[in-house]
This record gives C-alpha cells, structure tokens and sequence, in this order.
C-alpha cells in the first residue's frame, strides 16, 4: 500500500470524513439547534468527492490495494452519477425534511456514508470488497427507509427492505463462495483468466446464478421485486429518489462487471437469463404499475419497469450494451429523482396527499411544479427530447443490432402500456380542479434555494441527456471499452480502447 | 439570400420555441402570452413565406437543405443527424403550419380563459414539432418530432377537455404511442442493418435492394400502421371523435390528417416503393370502406364536432385513396386536397368554436335560426362548407377530382364510382348540418340567449382562410407545379406508370384539372 493507493480511493476518502465530520457536529451542537446546516456540510463534501472522482481520470486505468480497487473511466462514470444523485437528493431533503425533525444529523450522515458503499461498490475488483461495499451501502439505506417510524408504513418497509435485502445479499455471498470454490481466486481479473479452463464446471455455473439473482434483487427486477413497491410507499419520499437510483446504479455497475469482464465466457447462459428477466420486469411492472392508485407504489412499480428496459441492453451484440445500460443509468436517473422531487413537494414530507387523483388540478394550484411533473413523467413515458427517450433508444438500439428485435418490440410496446399510467397521473394533475382551496389546506413544503437547486439540476439533466448527450455518451463508451479484463498481468494493465463495431 | 436559405428551416423551428419559453417566463397577465403568441406565429409564418418565394419548381431533390451531424453514435461518423430540407411535398404544408399558426392564436383568443401561459407556449411548442415533421429528413429527427406533436395536444386536451378531457388525451395519445413503438423498432432495424438514418441514403439503399424483402415488408407495415393511425383510416379512428369534441380549437384543427397523410407519402409510399404497391390494394379496400361509413356515420350525429369527425374520415380516406391509387394524379390530387383540409378544416374549427363559445353547446338540436344572430359567422361557413362539398371553382373540387380521376383511369372504374357516392353523401350530410345550425326555425336557445356575432380577431382569422379556398379553386396550377417534382416517385423501380392503363395522358397529368 501507498499513497497512489490512496488517490484511487480518493472520493471514498472524502466521503467518509464527510459523514463523520456531520456526525461529530451533529452530536456536538445542542438539542434545539437546527440541524438543516449539516446538510450543507454534507452537500459540499459530496460535491468535492465528485471533482475527486473527475480527477481521478488523470490517474489512467489502474487498480490498487492489491489488485481490490480500480480506477478507470468505468468507474469514473458511476461515481460522478452516484454523487450527482446523492448531491441532489441531499439538497432536496434539507428543504422538505420538517425543520425540528427527528435525527436530522443522523439523516444527512447516513445518506454520505451510503454513498460511500455505492462508491466502493462500483470500482470494487474484488468479490469480498463487492460485498463489504454492498453492505455499507445496504446498511445506510435500510435505516433510511425506516426514517417515517412514527407511521404504521415506515416500519413495514424498513423491515422488508432490511430482511429481503439481507437475503439477497446472502445469494451474492453464497455465489462468491462458489467461485472461489471453482477458481481459487475472489479477484475478478484472476477469475476472468481461470473461469475459462473450468467453464462447464457446475460451480461456475451454480455462482454465476447465485450473483445474478443476489443483484436482481438489489436492482428489483421481476421476479425478485415484491419488496419494492412496501419500501417505496413506506419511505419518505427524498428517500425514495435515493433508492430507487444510486443504489441501482452502483449494483448494475457490479452486474456489468460480473457478466462482461468477470464471465464474459458464459454469456450463452447469461444473456437469455437476462433477457427472460427483462421481459418479465418490463411486463409485470408495467402491468402492475396500471392498477395502483397510489403515486409512490405506481412509481415503484415503474421503477421495476425500467430496470426491465436497462437489462434489454444486455442482449447488444459485442460490448455495445455496456454504454448503452451505462448511459440509461444515468439517463433513468436524472428523471426519476426529477419525478420523486416534486412529489415530495407536491405532497410533502408526510404525504397528505398520497392518491393520484390527489393530485388533479396540481397545474392550476402550482403552476410551475404541474409542468415539471409532466415534464418529468413525459421523460419517463420516453418522448424524445428527453433523457428517458434517449436512453431507451440507446438500450433498443443495441439489442436490435444484437438481433434481440423480439425484445425490442415488446420493451417498446410495454413502454405504450407504461404511458397509460403515467398519463393518468400527468392528466390528473393537468384537469381543472373540482375546488382549487382543497389541495391548500395543508401546510406543504415551501420551496426554498436547495430545493430549487435539485429541481434546476434534475431537469437540465433530463433535458440535455436528451437534446445534447454527446458527452455523456462519450464518457459511457469510453467506460464500456475500458471493461475488459487487462492482460495477464494485472499491475501494469494497459486501456484496451478497441472501437467497438456499433450496430 | 444564400445565407438565409441556408438558415431558414432553423430559423422556422427555432422561432415558436423561442416564444414558448419567452410565454412562460413572463406573468400570466392580461392578454399578454397572447400577443406574444400571436407575433411568435405571425413571424414564423411570415419566415415560411420565404420558403415558397425562392423555391425552385422543378429542382429534383431537397431544398434549403441542412445536415449536420447532432448525436454520435460510434466512432465512425454514424448518428443522428440534424438533417432538413424541402421539396415539393412539403413546401406548402410547412406554409400551410405557418398559417395556421395566427389562425389558431386567433380563434383561441376568447376561448382560452385560463392558464393562458401555459396554453400559448404548449401550442408554440406545437407548432415546432409540426413544422420539424414536415422538414426532418433523418429518420430519427423525424421520429422526434412526430412523438413530440402528442405531448402539447394531449396535456392541452387533458387541461380544457369541455367535458372529460383526461378520458380523450389518454385515448389520442395510446392511439398514436402504441403503433410509434413498432414505427421506432423499425427504425431501428434500418439502421442495424445499414448504419444510417438519412432518408435519400435509406431510399437509395432500399431500391438498389441492399436489403431482404422479406422483412422491409414487415418494416414497411410498421412505418404504414403508425401513420394509418394518425390519419385516421377507417378502422383505426377510434380517437378522433373524442379528440375532436374535446380538443381546444386551435389544436383541433392541426390534429388529424396532414401529419399521417404526409408521412404516408413520404416515408412509406416514399421510401418503400415496393411494398407500398403490395399492400395497396387492402388499402383502397379500406378507404373505400372508410369513405362511405364516415359519410354515413356523419348523416346521423347529434354533436357537430363528432359530425366532423366522421366527415374527416370520409374525407382523409379519399386522400388516402389518391396515395395508394399510385398514380400521377391521384398523388397529385391527394398533396393538393391535404392542403386544401388544412385550410377548410381550419375555418371550420373556427366557425363551429365561435358557436360553441357563444352558446356553450355542441349539440345540433339546440341550434337553428342562428343565422340571423350570426350572419357572418353563416356566411363564412356557407363558403366553407361549399368548399369542402366540393363546388367547382372552390379548391375541395380540384383535389377531389384529382383523385377520383386517378383512381377511375389509374386503378378500378368500379372503386372510383363508389368512392364518387361521397360527393353525393358528403353534400348531404354537409348541407343537412347548415340547414340545422343556421336557418329554419329559430330555436328556444338562439332567440333566448344573446349572442355577438364574429369578432374582429376570427373575422381576420377566417377572412384569409375563405379566400385561399376561392384562389386555390380558381388556380390551382399555383400549387400544382411544385408537386411535379416531388423526390421519390419517378427514379422508384416502381414506375408510377406501370400503374396507369396504357394510353392514359399520366405525361400530362396536372392537366386534367386545368
């Protein structure tokens, strides 16, 4: 170890003094003093780990700590979008969390301290570090979805949450063991290299199974979803803009790790696994997403739906899936946590107004937050010129140039059954209201600098994902040609940037 | 002028959208978004005027082209391009939006009470995305725009529905969504198989038969049923009787017809020769089928915005006929009488929303006598309707006749003669609605209810529109002449004229209608 092997874990670094640095203020300052700052404190430590990562694309690709960690544009990528997510999240949870909340301190650390673990879990090149990253940011998440304890909802979901992901974490440790039973090794560089000599070993197999259905867990794609839909409507809803993302995000990371630079060799098995789970998450959540009356179970479900289009990339010939889920990472993200923000602020913390036809006249009452509803929810159902859009037709894109058209006709067609329930909830919002006093009688959060700084970020994003995403498709493919196994010798790993044949 | 005609398709996108948002920063108040609205569109229409000033008749290929790359994709100059440009077919269309820009602000000035702001930079939001599907010449621009015409229509609908707006958005925009799936499947198909989007190159490609038959057809039908939809044809109409009673009237007038029937000339007639000539017969079948039901479905409405509605079937289906007729004139017929609905189509919307404002009701019954309250809002509409009953000298009857010659010398004498039967029905059901809104007797609600008669804004509105019926009757050769050299049909391995019955004068074809 040495200091360059600090540098690659830089933002980590950051991170971590962050949340304690809020922990330590929080336990210091005294009971009745407002707590909102902390969140600045820890909005600013986040941003500087963002720049970290950024410089961290001077480091080239390299892996430290024993061949545990690596640094390279893939990762680069993840970490700008986890700490973009946790950033925005962070600003919107300071407007609308109620001011003499319950462990506010606490709140702020938590969400840094995930952050944290998704961090790690995206440039983790070790299968045991994968795991402790996942369980950090497991941890964080689960006492999160617990924050409404003083609710029936709250409760319920931490626990289903907690006990769900728990096992889903337990399959991953399970599929680790088997692969170190099969290969010796635990190191995902190494396994690359030997899993080839013992490829019809049933181990191998048996592993690869295990990781997958840990991780789809984590990503709630059908059929392993059923505790998504509890945890979002128990939650508060800043908090579920954050669960429904980052952690995604940083288990896809993994998931594109293990099956195209880990088990690039079993892809015949892989890829139809995924593209039956595809189909099935498409399809479930989307049908099941029509019958919900309340916003934040409707959203969960969409939430299943999308994972279900982001694993069709998988089917695109070559590695030509990889920039196209990398990117609908960060395009589904932009929206999402768009959608969540405003309906924190259009139904606040407490969420009096829970039903989507609670919402009906939201255009006419607040003019400006109806327009982004619809915005974001526009970007969600996939018109172009938005984020959603985009990143669906990269992820389509790919899978017709891999010869997955059936895929792509059913993704696409669920995507027409989606719009139904979107629409409802974006023409409920845009129907005249019956009595335009109702919705008013309730104290709702007034929206302050953070908040409009999280609203201001998410829909630049979701507008120029989808209008100028030159850039950030730029940043996926270089990530995608730098997920490759490095030769032999994994000290001194070379990038491999072969232009990959687009379709 | 080089500069501007290098520019100008930019400059016309770019202008509503440009005004939309200066809308929406400004307060909502007084009749401010209206004003700006209405100078937004008076500018674009006066920037799309440019466009028919230095058109050259008889150029082959596009005008006023633009292409430059805007998303990459891959390393090797592939992606999707900003690519515009105009021919023949689309040259008064995009005039056609231009001036249906003021007409709609006009016609919404009184009606739109609320949330001004919000209408106003939709509708300029609309009139973009419009005036995008008819220059976008990159498959997936195209796509763009064609899936972003639904947004402001259908939150618009949900927003001043007149009676279950939500029902009718969510019904309008599942009706065009769900067929646009497959549409972008197809898309991107073409472009797996030949890594590009751009349109002269995929048509080159597909008549030097780069590509399997066998599946361009399943390509094809997915391009058709997308645009079969928009049209509507006869059994896909399903939306339009509800978009058309709950849709705000200047959206209303811009919602069905002249984006499908566009696109079935350009993008599936246009691009897939071949295939379009299979599938022709099936449907002239169904045009035919929809010519007849909508006339008579139209013969017995109550509501008069549900009787246009089934009168547009009838009438976009004889459009449709003239397309896949595949002939010189039919096609001809069919660029020139999507011009002309545009135009009836939008004084009648007027027409019947100055009723409906007035009288805040659509139902036929209640009306009767009016004439006498209203005598410009009669007269005006006895123009209209005679246009779109087909009086010679009025412009309904050159389209018309286009067509239904193309068809009975192109085609069968037997489907021209039946399709001719909506002439005869189109009077009647036409005639039969004047008789009940505007004359006999005057009803209870006409005599009770005081009523002013067109103000100046629709007086301007529609003046220009009863006019160009009258011009575009009197010279049609005006419009004419620029379709002839239409990109796409003559270099097609499909010669039109193989269509034609050896003999007939399809050399001379605009000839007929002289």
């Amino acid at each position: 170890m040495n200091a360059q092997d600090s540098l690659r874990i830089l933002p980590e670094i950051v991170l971590t003094l962050t949340g304690v640095l809020v922990m330590l203020i929080d336990a210091s300052l005294p009971a009745g003093v407002l707590r909102r700052p902390l969140g600045w404190v820890a909005a600013i430590g986040t941003t500087v780990a963002l720049w970290a990562s950024l410089w961290q694309l001077n480091l080239g690709t390299t892996t430290g700590f024993f061949n545990t960690v690596e640094t390279s544009p893939f990762t680069v990528f993840f970490h700008v979008l986890i700490c973009g997510i946790i950033l925005v999240v962070l600003l919107l949870s300071m407007d609308t969390l109620p001011e003499h909340s319950h462990h506010q301190g606490e709140y702020y650390a938590l969400m840094v301290f995930g952050a944290v673990g998704m961090c790690l879990l995206t440039s983790a090149v070790e299968l045991l570090v994968v795991f402790i990253a996942l369980e950090i940011s497991s941890i964080s998440t689960y006492i999160l979805a617990g924050y409404r304890k003083q609710t029936g909802q709250g409760p319920e979901a931490a626990i289903k949450y907690f006990l769900l992901g728990s096992f889903a974490t337990a399959f991953l440790l399970y599929g680790i063991a088997m692969v170190f039973g099969a290969t010796g090794s635990t190191q995902i560089y190494e396994i690359a290299r030997l899993a080839p000599s013992a490829q019809n070993h049933a181990f191998i197999v048996m592993a690869l199974i295990m990781m997958l259905i840990g991780m789809l867990f984590k990503v709630s794609a059908a059929p392993f979803h059923v505790w998504t839909p509890d945890a979002y409507e128990g939650a508060p809803s800043p908090v579920v803009a954050l669960l429904s993302t980052a952690p995604k995000v940083a288990v896809f990371a993994v998931l594109l790790r293990v099956t195209y630079e880990m088990l690039p060799t079993l892809r015949p098995l892989w890829s139809p696994l995924l593209w039956a789970v595809a189909i099935a998450s498409m399809t479930i959540g989307n049908l099941a997403a029509l019958r919900q009356q309340n916003v934040k179970r409707m959203l969960a479900y969409s939430s299943i739906a999308h994972a279900g289009y982001l694993l069709a990339a998988f089917a695109g010939a070559g590695n030509t899936g990889i920039a196209a889920a990398a990117f609908y990472t960060a395009a589904y993200s932009a929206m999402n946590v768009g959608v969540f923000a405003v309906v924190t602020l259009a139904a606040g913390y407490e969420e009096q107004l829970p039903l989507i036809s609670d919402f009906r006249g939201l255009l006419y009452r607040r003019p400006l937050l109806g327009i982004l509803l619809i915005f974001f929810l526009i970007s969600l159902i996939g018109i172009p010129f938005t984020s959603g859009f985009f990143g669906k037709f990269y992820a389509f894109s790919a899978a017709v140039g891999g010869g997955a058209i059936w895929l792509a006709i059913v993704g696409l067609l669920n995507s027409g059954i989606a719009a139904a329930y979107y629409l409802r909830l974006a023409f409920s919002a845009a129907q005249r209201p019956e009595d335009v006093d109702r919705g008013l009688k309730i104290a709702l959060p007034q929206a302050g600098v953070a908040v409009i700084a999280a609203l201001a970020f998410t829909t630049a994003a979701t507008l120029s994902l989808g209008i100028v995403p030159n850039e950030v498709l730029r940043a996926a493919q270089t990530a995608a040609h730098t997920l490759q196994p490095p030769p032999a010798d994994s000290q001194t790993p070379e990038i491999n940037p072969q232009p990959q044949p687009h379709p | 002028m080089t500069h501007i005609n290098q520019s100008i398709l930019s400059w016309i996108l770019l202008v509503p959208i440009l005004g939309a948002i200066v809308v929406a920063i400004l307060p909502d108040r007084g009749k401010l978004a209206a004003w700006l609205a209405l100078a937004t569109t008076l500018i674009t229409f006066g920037l799309t005027l440019h466009l028919p000033a230095h058109f050259i008749p008889g150029q082959p290929g596009f005008q006023f082209e633009i292409n430059t790359r805007w998303i990459e994709l891959g390393t090797t100059g592939q992606g999707i391009f900003y690519h515009v440009g105009v021919d023949g077919l689309s040259l008064w269309l995009v005039v056609l939006s231009g001036l249906l820009g003021p007409v709609g602000v006009l016609a919404s000035w009184n009606a739109i009470r609320e949330r001004k702001k919000v209408f106003y930079s939709l509708f300029l939001v609309q009139q973009t995305a419009m005036f995008g599907v008819f220059v976008a010449l990159d498959l997936m621009l195209y796509y763009g725009f064609w899936e972003l015409t639904l947004v402001p229509m259908a939150v618009l609908i949900a927003m001043y529905g007149r009676k279950d707006g939500p029902k009718a958005a969510t019904k309008f925009f599942l009706f065009t969504f769900i067929p646009s799936a497959p549409l972008l499947v197809a898309i991107l198909w073409l472009y797996a198989k030949t890594g590009t989007f751009n349109f002269t190159e995929l048509q080159s490609l597909i008549t030097a038969g780069a590509l399997p038959a066998g599946a361009l057809f399943w390509v094809a039908l997915a391009f058709l049923a997308a645009f079969a939809v928009k049209v509507p044809v006869f059994p896909l109409h399903g939306w339009l009787a509800d978009s058309f009673s709950e849709a705000p009237v200047a959206l209303a007038m811009v919602i069905a017809g002249k984006l499908g029937l566009y696109s079935m000339l350009r993008f599936h007639v246009g691009l897939f020769p071949a295939q379009a000539k299979q599938i022709a017969p099936l449907l002239i079948v169904l045009t035919v089928i929809g010519i007849l039901y909508g006339a008579c479905l139209a013969l017995v409405q109550r509501d008069f915005w549900k009787l246009i509605a089934f009168a547009s079937v009838s009438h976009f289906s004889l459009i449709t006929l003239g397309i896949y007729g595949l002939t010189f004139t039919g096609r001809d017929g069919a660029i020139f009488q999507t011009i002309n609905e545009g135009v009836i189509e939008g004084a009648l919307f007027v027409l019947l929303g100055v009723l409906d404002t007035r009288y805040a009701t659509s139902q036929i019954a209640s009306y009767g006598g009016v004439a006498a309250r209203l005598p410009r809002t009669a007269s005006f509409f006895v123009i209209t309707i005679l246009a779109m009953a087909g009086l010679p000298l009025m412009n309904g009857f050159v389209g018309e006749f286009l067509i239904l010659s193309g068809t009975f010398t192109g085609v069968s004498r037997s489907w021209a003669v039946v399709a001719t039967l909506t002439i005869i029905l189109g009077a009647a059901y036409i005639l039969y609605l004047v008789q009940r809104l505007f004359y006999g007797p005057e009803s209870p609600m006409a005599a009770t209810q005081p009523a002013k008669d067109l103000h100046i804004g629709e007086w301007v509105a529609v003046a220009p529109l009863a006019v160009l019926m009258l011009v575009m009757g009197v010279a049609p050769n005006l419009w004419l002449r620029d379709f002839q050299q239409v990109a796409g049909p003559p270099q097609h391995p499909v010669k039109y004229v193989e269509m034609l019955q050896p003999g007939s004068n399809s050399v001379s074809h605009p000839a007929e209608a002289r």
